[in-house]
């Protein structure tokens, strides 16, 4: 079992370790031209070059990058070149926002999938027919568009909301509560819709496995051998849907933030990319893929308790 | 050459995937949809009343009218053109980002999954890569460094949607090249080329299809969002960047935003529609995947129908067993429910006694109801299936009619189960030890300790050599055989009436079977089980079994003392049987070449 | 013309190893096996045996690492691709699932021509052949046109042993073919495997698990176990009075569909495992 953890571990450093290369070679190989946007088209060679220099772009990229990741290391992800606020600061201000809204959105997903998926998969019929069309909407309508209609009705026609604002967690949870009710119901219905698709189709497949009819056989209730046997069967797969889904909502996050005007990772991003400030671009790639693979790490344990070939082999 | 040919049943008719989504109710409909916008999209020059991007200040916000057919945005554009243009440049974006995606992800997934090798384990690894960050993300991370190019995200967006294929045909490649007709190709010299479109393209084309219906609805919602944010090409107009427009003006204009999110929606639900469709039709033309075991109506079943119920039926022997009679099924029908609301008969009118201590054997060819009988004695019938008539009385019950909780009770304890596939009828997830003692806690209503004391003696009674290790073991890490010793100790765990074993040892070696069935005449002598033994191994019947039912499409056809059925057969279905088993034929014997005389063999020259 | 059509020699099949720093899985340890023109070979074992494997190594489907595989006198163990088709004329297979061994999406008259278009066969010789080929296994000819999945097993086992014969081999390596099928119709698939070498003087390796099958359709006989051939000759003698206790406790393992007969042969069996276990004992000492 240590091994496994271990391996894992090291496995998931070694990604964050290749994400945050790849994207620092890609996002600074630009070199010059990325003096170039700052100054504007309008700025003559020299102005370029001295910006260039100013912001360190003129030494080699393995130079560059060397410094960057040895400061990383320690936690200093450098400063904005916009307004010169520490990236670090900046982001990590913003990651608790974001957090929330997806771990939120995830939770509430996993919890509703589960219920639904079982009653789909068990009464089959029309209860599953129904499901299988509401989930099959909820999966194709984008995410954003729901947050709009749920914006229009719930916020500007009904008045049951703030259409925007954020209040954190720690000055009133319910005023947190009341402005991230809304953007996390938008996030998490893609995220239901697909989950249940998934847990519905494995605990089919699984009820229809022999070992079903032979614990049955041997004296074991139907719901027992479903909630102790079956969802446990059927669960890495939609645990393995779940990490997917939650990447998928780091992205989506983003454009939700813009439309209740959260101030989460998106919104820093949006801006940061709009100006073409690296470093907080940088800064956000770092963040998320943190986030991406620490989720995976978790959702890997769980998959090896759930499975013991995984765990033991 | 000259025996008649077997007769074929009527043949499926063969109609294509198209011509199928016609007649699909929701396929039809989101072709419709698809074809109306992009033919509208095309033919915008024609149809857009205006230029998408000639602004007049007067104009701004206009309300929908006689003018502007959908109002005008807040530029003054007329909102209805705009809306047209816009999809020539939404549905050209999404076309790359999935041509992009398709040719990266099928051939690198085809090369991987046909050759292996390194390939394999880079592509593999730099999809897991891929796929590690949000898209979102890295599309706003390049438009940092790229700018605002509408065409270049979606290209870098087609990569990062490449994995969704590369997976795909990744593993219908690697579950199709281990397919046996794979290997009959290459056995007939078919080259690697002639492999892959022959077999392997016709397998990956529909799924690939199906696939790329969804990704282009993902690739249309990103780009609109990737719009909406404002972080997209100002020059051109789509459906995200009036998405945007309007939610700027959502105050001022609550319409605005309305018909590019209707546009959006639209599409991307009747592309996922469509996909879902595809995928139906595909299932649904592929029919009964496995082994789909229900007799169909033969002729030989008509025959036996206008026959009645003759069955034929042996007298007892003077030296059989007159223990109390356990078991009575009488008249026992079981019908599968069709989607269309009628039944089919599997098994009818079938009529079986098991007593205290003896073993009946049920026997007969694969669709002949025998499985689906024993089913229904547990009332453990598969989905769709039912019992639709007769009575199954054991002690003094009806099984047939106990509501299910109180057959609960029945099961484990009074009647037990021994399957036929050992590996597949342990939940790999717990440990064997686990497994044993659930059912006994359950039945028995003991504790914990004790239930482990008692599967651990049992796994020692069916002959297991170190109990401990496989009570503490995953179903994964012992041997077929063991698996089938466990299932037995199971079965024996709460010490039941009656046991019904389903093909017992049909998936076990030769030499283990007849372990088995020693331990499982062991065990029955020792608690006086009855048993139902279903098998279609005249061996097995002879080795263990004191009365032999044989079943044929459904009906018992003759029953008796198992010496009755193998030295007086009256049946013809029976004699049939026994001819064909192999047991008493005579060897071959050496070949004789005829033409070439041994003895000048080894002098040619 | 020499008498032996088929030679292996002392082959060796082993699998690259799974893990890292694992060891290679040796499936055959050096088997030797001769198969005469017309003849039956019966191969007999349990899984696990690698009877299935070197089946697989004669057609080229398994990584043979030692020994030597010879077809009329040429060496075809490392057969090169082009080699490989040459050889598709001489030695074809029939694979034991009959639900696998068939493409799903293809029809039957495209499975019957895939063979012949290595061959170059016009379109009107071909069909003509198709028809031929479903006479030899007495399937009707608008059989042609049909799916797979529209045959029963036997049907479709029918088809794969077609397609075998679609190049007029003088080799088919059968693996399980009848193993599949229900008793009744195992019966008729044999007398058809009878009865097409009768005609055509086809020779088979006939691999299988039941001693009774291979005593039925086999010339000679060879008994696998654990990678190695323990006994190989005379299709009768080997399984009639087998000399090798693996092979005597495989016939005497294996049920006689007759209660009377199978008790006493029941008890020679727990008979003949006390003194095979007391010779291992014997050895032990010895």
């Amino acid at each position: 079992m240590y091994r496994f953890v271990l391996r894992r571990l090291l496995s998931g450093v070694l990604l964050l370790f290749v994400i945050t290369t790849v994207a620092y070679v890609l996002l600074y190989a630009g070199g010059g031209d990325i003096a170039r946007r700052i100054v504007g088209p309008t700025a003559t060679d020299a102005q370029v070059a001295m910006k260039s220099s100013q912001l360190g772009l003129d030494r080699p990229l393995l130079i560059q990058y060397w410094e960057w990741l040895t400061k990383a290391l320690t936690g200093d992800l450098g400063r904005s070149w916009f307004n010169g606020q520490l990236v670090s600061t900046g982001v990590s201000s913003r990651l608790s926002v974001t957090i929330s809204l997806v771990l939120g959105a995830v939770i509430i997903a996993a919890l509703i999938s589960v219920v639904i998926g079982v009653w789909a998969a068990v009464r089959r019929g029309w209860v599953d027919r129904l499901v299988q069309f509401v989930g099959v909407m909820g999966f194709a309508i984008p995410g954003f568009l729901i947050a709009l209609g749920l914006v229009s009705l719930f916020a500007l026609n009904l008045k049951w909301f703030k259409a925007t604002g954020y209040v954190p967690m720690t000055t009133s949870f319910g005023g947190w509560a009341a402005t991230v009710t809304l953007p996390i119901i938008a996030l998490s219905i893609g995220c239901i819709a697909a989950v249940v698709q998934q847990i519905r189709g494995s605990l089919i497949d699984a009820l229809r496995q022999d070992y079903v009819r032979t614990l049955r056989a041997r004296g074991l209730s139907f719901n027992r051998v479903v909630y102790k046997h079956v969802l446990r069967n059927a669960g890495g797969p939609a645990l393995a849907v779940l990490a997917v889904q939650f990447i998928g909502l780091l992205g989506g996050a983003v454009i939700i933030e813009q439309i209740f005007a959260l101030p989460g990772l998106g919104q820093i991003t949006v801006a940061a990319t709009g100006q073409g400030d690296i470093p907080v671009v940088m800064g956000v790639v770092v963040a998320t893929a943190a986030i991406v693979v620490i989720v995976n790490l978790i959702i890997d344990l769980a998959q090896g308790w759930l499975n013991p070939k995984v765990r033991l082999s | 050459m000259t025996g008649a040919p077997l007769p074929l049943p009527a043949s499926a008719a063969k109609v294509s995937l198209f011509r199928k989504l016609l007649i699909h109710p929701t396929g039809a409909v989101s072709l419709l949809v698809l074809f109306l916008v992009a033919l509208a999209s095309i033919l915008a020059p024609v149809l857009a009343p205006y230029d998408p991007n000639a602004s007049s200040l007067k104009d701004v916000l206009a309300k929908a009218g006689s003018e502007f057919l959908l109002g005008a945005d807040s530029a003054g554009r007329d909102v209805f053109s705009r809306l047209l243009f816009a999809g020539q440049f939404s549905l050209a974006g999404a076309l790359v980002a999935l041509t992009v995606a398709l040719v990266i992800g099928v051939t690198a997934g085809l090369i991987a999954g046909y050759h292996g090798g390194w390939f394999d384990t880079v592509s593999s690894w730099l999809t897991g890569l891929l796929m590690a960050l949000p898209g979102m993300v890295v599309l706003l991370a390049a438009r940092a460094v790229v700018g605002q190019s509408m065409w270049l995200s979606m290209v870098i967006f087609g990569v990062l949607l490449s994995p969704a294929f590369f997976r795909l045909v990744y593993a219908s490649v690697t579950a199709v090249r281990n397919e046996l007709y794979v290997d009959a190709a290459r056995v007939s010299g078919l080259g690697d080329v002639r492999i892959i479109g022959r077999h392997i393209l016709t397998v990956v084309r529909a799924p690939v299809i199906i696939q790329s219906a969804m990704v282009l609805g993902i690739a249309i919602a990103i780009q609109a969002g990737l719009e909406f944010l404002g972080l997209g090409d100002r020059t051109i107009p789509t459906w995200g960047s009036m998405l945007n427009d309007g939610f700027i003006n959502i105050f001022k204009a609550p319409t605005l935003v309305l018909w590019p999110a209707l546009v959006i929606g639209l599409v991307c639900v009747a592309l996922t529609l469509l996909a879902n469709a595809m995928r139906d039709e595909l299932e649904r033309s592929r029919g009964p995947v496995k082994k789909g075991r229900k007799a169909a109506p033969t002729g030989a079943e008509n025959a036996s129908e206008k026959r009645g119920n003759a069955a034929v039926v042996h007298a007892e022997e003077p030296s059989s067993n007159h223990g109390e009679l356990l078991l009575e099924v009488t008249d026992l029908g079981v019908g599968y429910d069709q989607p269309d609301g009628s039944t089919t008969d599997v098994v009818h009118h079938v009529n079986l006694t098991v007593r205290r201590g003896e073993v009946h054997g049920l026997v007969g060819e694969s669709g002949s109801g025998k499985t689906q009988t024993a089913f229904s004695i547990l009332r453990l019938l598969p989905q769709d299936g039912r019992i639709t008539g007769g009575s199954i009385l054991f002690e003094g019950r009806d099984l047939a009619h106990l509501s299910e909780k109180e057959m609960t009770k029945v099961r484990g304890k009074r009647i037990a189960y021994i399957p036929q596939e050992p590996m597949s009828n342990l939940d790999a997830a717990f440990t064997i030890g686990s497994q044993l003692m659930e059912p006994m806690r359950v039945c028995l209503g003991i504790s914990k300790t004790e239930a482990r004391k008692r599967a651990l003696a049992l796994l020692a009674k069916v002959g297991i050599p170190h109990p401990e290790r496989t009570f503490n073991s995953y179903p994964h890490q012992i041997s077929g055989g063991m698996a089938q010793r466990v299932l037995i100790a199971g079965a024996v765990s709460c010490e039941p009436d009656l046991l019904i074993a389903d093909e017992p040892t049909t998936a076990l070696d030769v030499t283990v079977q007849a372990e088995v069935l020693n331990l499982l005449r062991e065990l029955q002598e020792e608690l006086k089980m009855g048993v139902i033994l279903v098998t279609h191994n005249f061996g097995v019947v002879a080795d263990l079994c004191d009365r032999v039912t044989v079943m044929q499409s459904g009906r018992v056809v003759e029953t008796g003392p198992v010496r009755a059925i193998f030295n007086d057969a009256k049946h013809p279905y029976t004699r049939k049987l026994l001819e064909a088993i192999l047991e008493d034929t005579a060897p071959r014997g050496p070949l004789v070449t005829a033409g070439t005389p041994r003895e000048l063999n080894g002098v040619t020259p | 013309m020499t008498e032996t059509l088929l030679d292996i020699k002392d082959v060796v099949v082993e699998y690259p190893p799974k893990g890292f720093r694992a060891k290679p899985f040796k499936a055959i340890k050096g088997v030797s096996l001769d198969i005469r023109p017309g003849e039956t070979v019966g191969l007999v074992g349990e899984s696990g045996s690698g009877k299935t494997t070197l089946g697989r190594s004669v057609l080229g489907l398994a990584p043979v690492t030692g020994g030597s595989i010879k077809y009329r006198g040429q060496e075809i163990s490392n057969a090169t691709r082009a080699q490989r088709r040459e050889l598709s004329h001489e030695i074809q297979v029939v694979f034991q699932d009959p639900y696998t061994s068939l493409n799903p999406s293809m029809t039957i008259e495209q499975i019957l021509t895939e063979p012949l278009t290595v061959r170059k066969m016009e379109r009107q010789a071909a069909n003509k052949r198709v028809a031929e080929l479903l006479d030899q296994v007495r399937l009707p000819h608008d059989a042609a046109h049909r799916l797979p999945r529209e045959f029963s097993g036997g049907q479709r086992q029918r088809v794969a042993i077609a397609r075998a014969l679609a190049l007029d081999p003088k080799l088919i390596v059968c693996d399980e073919p009848v193993s599949a099928l229900d008793l009744s119709t195992q019966a008729r698939v044999m007398e058809l495997f009878i009865e097409i070498q009768e005609r055509t003087g086809v020779a088979y390796l006939f691999i299988s698990h039941d001693l009774a099958v291979v005593r039925h359709l086999s010339h000679r006989v060879a008994v696998m176990y654990h990678g190695e051939i323990v006994e190989w000759g005379d299709g009768g003698q080997v399984t009639s009075a087998p000399e090798h206790p693996y092979t005597q406790r495989l016939l005497m393992a294996a049920p006689i569909p007759d209660p009377d007969r199978q008790a006493k042969h029941r008890a020679d069996r727990l008979r003949l495992l006390g003194i095979q276990r007391e010779q291992d004992v014997q050895a032990g000492f010895a």
